[in-house]
C-alpha cells in the first residue's frame, strides 16, 4: 500500500524516539519513590541529613525529569503524526487511555512537581512530603495507563470492529483495564522504574564511599536504594512479566520466539537457557535445556503444551484464510448489503478480519490471495527469532546481576559493614548502566516481538502509518537525532557535574568541597 | 444517561473548554518566554521574569497534553487528520517546545552567561514559534484545508507546509503571538515589582493596541474570507461517525451569514473585544489582577468565535467538501464518549482544586532580592 520505505522510517523514528524516552521515564519511576522515602525518614525523624539527601538526589531527578518531559511530549503527537490510520483505526479504546493519563496522572506529577523544588520554604514539613508522594503517585500512575494502553496493543481485549465506522470500538472498559497482560506490565515495568532508581543511587553513593567523601550521606542513601532495591528486584523478577505470554496469539508467538521453541515438543516444555537460533533452517543449535522449566513458566502446570513457532504458523495461515472471508463480507456490508446471512457470516470470521489486512502486503484486493501470498502473510506472524531470543537473554542477566548486588548489598548494610566491602562498592559502580540495558532490551522484546501488528491480530504495522512521503519521515528523522543528540550530550554534562558536586551543591556548607575550601585545601 | 447527539454536543463544549484552559494558561507562560530576552536586561532580571512561571509552568503544559489527548479520544479522525496532514507544522511546533523543558530546568545550572543567554533564546524560541504555529493553523481551521479521507477513511493530505503560510492564517498568526505576549506581560506585570512590572506594563499597552487593531483587521478580512461549506444531507446527529456518509457543497452562505443567522453567537465576538480592550486600558494603568482577568475573558471570547464560527464542522476540506469532519460524523462511540465524560467531570474539578491550591501556595511578588537570596534553588 505505501512503500517499504515509509513504513520502515516510521518504525525506525517510532522506535528511536520511544526507546529514548525510556531512557529517562524509568529513573523519574524509581527516583520520586525514592525521594518520597528519604523524606518520610526526615520528617519522622527530623534530622537534616534526610532533607539534604531529598533535595540533592532531587536535583539529579529534576535534571531527569527535564528530558523525560521533552521526550515524552514527542510520543503524545507522533501516533497521529506518524500513525493517522492507527490512531483513527483504534483511537476509540487507545485515546480515552491516553486522555485518563492526562487527568489523573500528568496533572499530578506536573503540578506538583514545581511544588517540590520550590514549596521548601512556603510549606510545613509533612504539606512538603504530601506534595513529594504526589508526585511519585503521578508518576506510577501515568505508568499504569499507558501500559494499560500497550497492553491493550498487546492483547486487545473489551473492543470489537464495528463495519459502518471501519474501525475498532471499545465494548468494555474493565476488560480493557483488567487485561491481565497490561496488569502483569504495569507491576514488571513499574518496579523496573523503582530498580533502576535504586541501582542509581546505590552506584552514585558507591562513588563516594569510595572516595570516601560525605560518608554519612552516601551510607544512608546506599542503604535505602539497597532496600527499596531488592523490594523491587525480586518484584521484577517474580512477577516476571512472562507469566502473561499464554494469553492471545501474538504473545505466544512472542514466547515461542523468545525461547526459540520452532517445534511444539510434549509437556511439560523444556527451557533452552541458552543455544544459536537459526532462522533459515528453523532450529536452534547448541541448545542447553533445563527440563520442565518452560512448561510451568508459561502455563503454570505439567501437562499442557507450549506451542512451537512452526504449528503457531500453520495457525496463522488458517486464520489468514478466514480473514480473507471476513474481508470479503465487509466488502458486501459496506456496498450496502444488509441481508441477515451477510451479517451472520462476518461476524463469524470478523475475529480473524486482522489477519486477512495482512495480506494487503501483497494484494490491495485480499479477497484474491493465492497460496503463495497466503503463505508469506503467515511467514510474516513470525518474528526474527535470533533477536528477540538474545535481547530477552541480555534482560535476564542484567536482572540477575543486580539481584546479586541488591542481595549482597542489603546484607552487609543490614550487618553495617558496607562501606568496607570495596569491591561490592566497585561493583556497584559499574552496573549503573545495567538497569538501562534491561529496559531498553525488554522494551525491544514487547514492541519488536509483537510485529507485523500494531494491535495484535488486529491491526498489521505497514497499515497503520500515516499517508506521508519519505521526504517528510527524513526531515522528522533528522530534527530528532540533531535535538535529541544535544540534548543528551547537555544531560549528561548536567549529571556528571552534579555527582560529582555531590551534595555540595546545596550550598549548605556542610559537604565534602566546601569543607575543603573551608578547610583551605 | 445522555444519548449520542447530547454526549457529542458535550464533548463539543468540553474541548472548547480544555482548548481555552491551554490558552489561558500555557498562553501566558508562552509570551514570557516571548518577552524574557526583550524585557530583562541584566541575568538577575531574566531570573526574576523566569520565576514567575518557574513553579507552575509545567503543570499548564499539561493542558496541552491534554488538549491532544482529549481529540485523540473524542475525535480520533480530526487527531489522525490535522496531525498527519501539517506533519511539518505539527513537528516545528514539537521541535520549538523542546527547548522548554531544557531552558526552565539547566540554565541556572551553570553560571557560564554564554550558556544562560543561549537558553534565555531557547526559551524565546519555545515561547514563539508554537503561537505563532498554532494561529496559524487556527486560520487555516477558519479557511479550510486540503485534505481527502479514502474509502477505508484513511487521511490523505493534499497540500504543502508552504501552502499553510496565506496571508489571512499568518494574520491569526501574528494575532496568536500578539494575545500570548499581551496576556503574558499582563501577568509578568502581576507577579513583580519596580523595572520589571514598569516595562511589562509598557510593552502591554503597546501589544494590546497591536492585538485589537489586528483583530478588527481579521474580522473584517474574514467576513469575505472564509466560505463556509453546506451541508446538504446527513446520516443525522446520533448516526455511526462516517463522514462519508454526508454530501456536502463547497461554497455556502459565509461566515458572517453564519453569526446573522444565528445572532446569539455574536456574544462571543462582542465579548472577545470588549474583554480585551478592558484589559488595555486597564493594563495603562495599576490594575493587576483585573487587567489579566480582562484578557482571560477576552481571549475565551476569541476563541469562542472561532469554535462558533466552525459550528458544527472541526476541519473543514477544500479539495473534497464530503471529506469534512463534524462533530456528529467524527467523534468516537458513544460508550467512549461517555466513559471519558464520567472521567473528565470527576477529575477536572479536583485538578482546579489542587491547581488552585499550588498557585496559592507560590503566589507573591518574585523580586530580585528574592532570586538573589535563593540562588541556588530557584531557577
Amino acid at each position: 500500500m505505501f512503500g517499504d520505505d515509509v513504513v520502515m522510517l516510521s518504525r525506525m523514528q517510532f522506535g528511536l524516539t520511544a526507546l529514548y524516552h525510556f531512557l529517562f521515564v524509568p529513573l523519574t519511576l524509581g527516583m520520586t519513590f525514592i525521594l518520597g522515602i528519604m523524606e518520610s525518614v526526615y520528617v519522622m525523624t527530623g534530622r537534616e541529613v534526610y532533607k539534604d539527601m531529598t533535595k540533592f538526589w532531587g536535583k539529579l531527578f529534576g535534571i531527569n525529569f527535564a528530558m523525560g518531559v521533552t521526550t515524552g511530549l514527542t510520543l503524545e503527537f507522533q501516533f497521529g503524526t506518524n500513525w493517522a490510520y492507527y490512531s483513527h483505526y483504534v483511537g476509540d479504546i487507545f485515546g480515552p487511555l491516553l486522555a485518563s493519563e492526562g487527568w489523573m496522572a500528568f496533572f499530578l506529577e506536573s503540578t506538583f512537581v514545581g511544588l517540590f523544588f520550590f514549596g521548601w520554604d512556603k510549606l510545613s514539613k509533612v504539606q512538603h512530603l504530601v506534595v513529594t508522594w504526589l508526585l511519585a503517585i503521578g508518576t506510577s500512575v501515568s505508568a499504569l495507563w499507558i501500559l494499560i494502553a500497550n497492553g491493550w496493543m498487546q492483547y486487545p481485549v473489551g473492543a470489537e470492529f464495528n463495519y459502518e465506522t471501519l474501525r475498532m470500538e471499545m465494548t468494555s472498559f474493565a476488560d480493557v483495564f483488567f487485561n491481565p497482560v497490561a496488569q502483569v506490565k504495569f507491576v514488571h515495568t513499574v518496579a523496573a522504574g523503582y530498580v533502576t532508581g535504586s541501582m542509581f543511587v546505590l552506584g552514585v553513593s558507591s562513588w563516594y564511599l569510595l572516595n570516601k567523601r560525605d560518608v554519612g550521606f552516601a551510607r544512608r542513601s546506599f542503604s535505602i536504594a539497597s532496600a527499596f532495591g531488592l523490594a523491587s528486584i525480586l518484584s521484577v523478577i517474580v512477577l516476571g512479566d512472562e507469566s502473561g505470554y499464554t494469553s492471545g496469539e501474538t504473545q505466544k508467538i512472542k514466547l515461542a520466539a523468545i525461547e526459540a521453541e520452532w517445534e511444539t515438543s510434549p509437556a511439560p516444555a523444556s527451557f533452552t537457557l541458552f543455544g544459536l537460533p537459526d532462522q533459515e533452517n528453523e532450529r536452534t543449535d547448541f541448545a542447553v535445556k533445563v527440563p520442565y522449566l518452560l512448561g510451568l513458566i508459561a502455563t503454570r502446570s505439567i501437562d499442557e503444551d507450549v506451542k512451537g513457532l512452526k504449528e503457531l504458523r500453520n495457525e496463522s495461515a488458517e486464520r489468514i484464510k478466514s480473514g480473507m472471508l471476513a474481508y470479503a463480507e465487509l466488502q458486501k456490508l459496506r456496498s450496502g448489503d444488509n441481508s441477515e446471512q451477510t451479517h451472520q457470516r462476518f461476524d463469524a470470521h470478523k475475529n480473524d478480519l486482522g489477519y486477512g489486512l495482512l495480506l494487503k502486503k501483497y494484494t490491495d484486493k485480499v479477497v484474491d490471495a493465492d497460496a503463495g501470498m497466503i503463505q508469506k502473510a503467515a511467514n510474516d506472524t513470525i518474528p526474527k527469532v535470533g533477536l528477540l531470543f538474545w535481547t530477552f537473554r541480555i534482560m535476564v542477566a542484567c536482572g540477575f546481576t543486580m539481584l546479586f548486588i541488591f542481595a549482597v548489598a542489603f546484607y552487609h548494610c543490614a550487618v553495617r559493614n558496607a562501606d568496607q566491602k570495596r569491591w561490592l562498592m566497585r561493583m556497584a559502580v559499574w552496573s549503573i548502566p545495567l538497569p538501562w540495558i534491561a529496559a531498553e532490551t525488554g522494551w525491544f522484546v514487547a514492541e519488536y516481538g509483537r510485529q507485523p501488528w500494531t494491535i495484535s491480530g488486529v491491526l498489521p504495522t505497514h497499515l497503520s502509518v500515516s499517508s506521508l512521503s519519505s521526504e517528510q519521515l527524513w526531515f522528522s528523522i533528522g530534527g530528532f537525532a540533531l535535538f535529541y543528540t544535544v540534548l543528551l550530550v547537555i544531560e549528561l554534562y548536567l549529571m556528571f557535574k552534579y555527582v560529582r558536586l555531590g551534595p555540595s551543591s546545596l550550598h549548605t556548607g556542610r559537604y565534602f568541597h566546601e569543607l575543603q575550601v573551608a578547610q583551605g585545601r | 444517561m445522555f444519548d449520542y447527539e447530547t454526549i457529542r454536543l458535550i464533548w463539543w463544549l468540553f474541548i472548547g473548554v480544555v482548548a481555552i484552559a491551554f490558552a489561558l494558561t500555557e498562553g501566558f507562560d508562552f509570551g514570557i518566554c516571548t518577552l524574557l530576552p526583550l524585557l530583562g536586561k541584566s541575568d538577575v532580571e531574566r531570573r526574576v521574569i523566569i520565576n514567575t512561571v518557574g513553579a507552575t509552568w509545567e503543570g499548564n503544559q499539561v493542558w496541552l497534553i491534554l488538549l491532544g489527548g482529549a481529540i485523540f479520544a473524542i475525535w480520533p479522525a480530526v487527531y489522525a487528520a490535522l496531525f498527519s496532514g501539517l506533519y511539518v507544522a505539527m513537528l516545528l511546533v514539537l521541535f520549538a517546545l523542546f527547548f522548554r523543558p531544557a531552558g526552565f530546568d539547566y540554565r541556572s545550572k551553570s553560571s557560564n552567561p554564554a550558556w544562560r543567554n543561549a537558553w534565555d533564546w531557547g526559551l524565546f524560541i519555545g515561547g514563539t514559534l508554537p503561537p505563532v504555529l498554532l494561529g496559524v493553523l487556527v486560520g487555516n481551521l477558519l479557511l479550510g484545508l486540503p485534505f481527502h479521507l479514502d474509502q477505508d477513511l484513511r487521511p490523505f493530505y493534499d497540500g504543502s507546509f508552504w501552502a499553510l503560510l496565506s496571508p489571512f492564517a499568518l494574520l491569526c498568526g501574528v494575532i496568536s503571538l500578539l494575545a500570548t505576549t499581551f496576556h503574558g506581560a499582563l501577568f509578568l506585570k502581576w507577579r513583580t515589582e519596580g523595572v520589571i512590572h514598569d516595562r511589562a506594563r509598557a510593552a502591554a499597552s503597546v501589544l494590546g493596541l497591536l492585538l485589537l487593531i489586528s483583530l478588527i483587521a481579521a474580522t473584517l478580512w474574514g467576513m469575505s474570507a472564509i466560505n463556509r461549506p453546506e451541508i446538504t444531507q446527513m446520516a443525522g446527529t446520533s448516526a455511526a461517525s462516517n463522514p462519508l456518509n454526508k454530501t456536502v457543497i463547497a461554497a455556502g452562505p459565509g461566515w458572517l451569514y453564519h453569526f446573522l443567522a444565528h445572532p446569539w453567537m455574536l456574544f462571543a465576538p462582542v465579548l472577545g473585544f470588549i474583554g480585551l480592550a478592558l484589559a488595555w486600558l486597564l493594563g495603562r494603568g495599576q490594575s493587576t489582577a483585573g487587567a489579566f482577568l480582562m484578557s482571560s475573558i477576552g481571549i475565551t471570547g476569541v476563541l469562542l468565535t472561532v469554535g462558533f464560527g466552525l459550528f458544527p464542522f472541526l476541519l473543514i476540506s477544500t479539495t473534497d467538501p464530503r471529506s469534512s469532519l463534524t462533530l456528529w460524523d467524527a467523534t468516537a462511540s458513544h460508550t467512549t464518549l461517555l466513559l471519558a465524560f464520567w472521567i473528565t467531570v470527576v477529575f477536572l474539578p479536583i485538578v482546579l482544586l489542587y491547581t488552585r491550591w499550588v498557585y496559592k501556595v507560590i503566589w507573591g511578588s518574585v523580586t530580585e532580592a528574592a532570586v538573589l537570596k535563593d540562588s541556588h534553588t530557584l531557577y
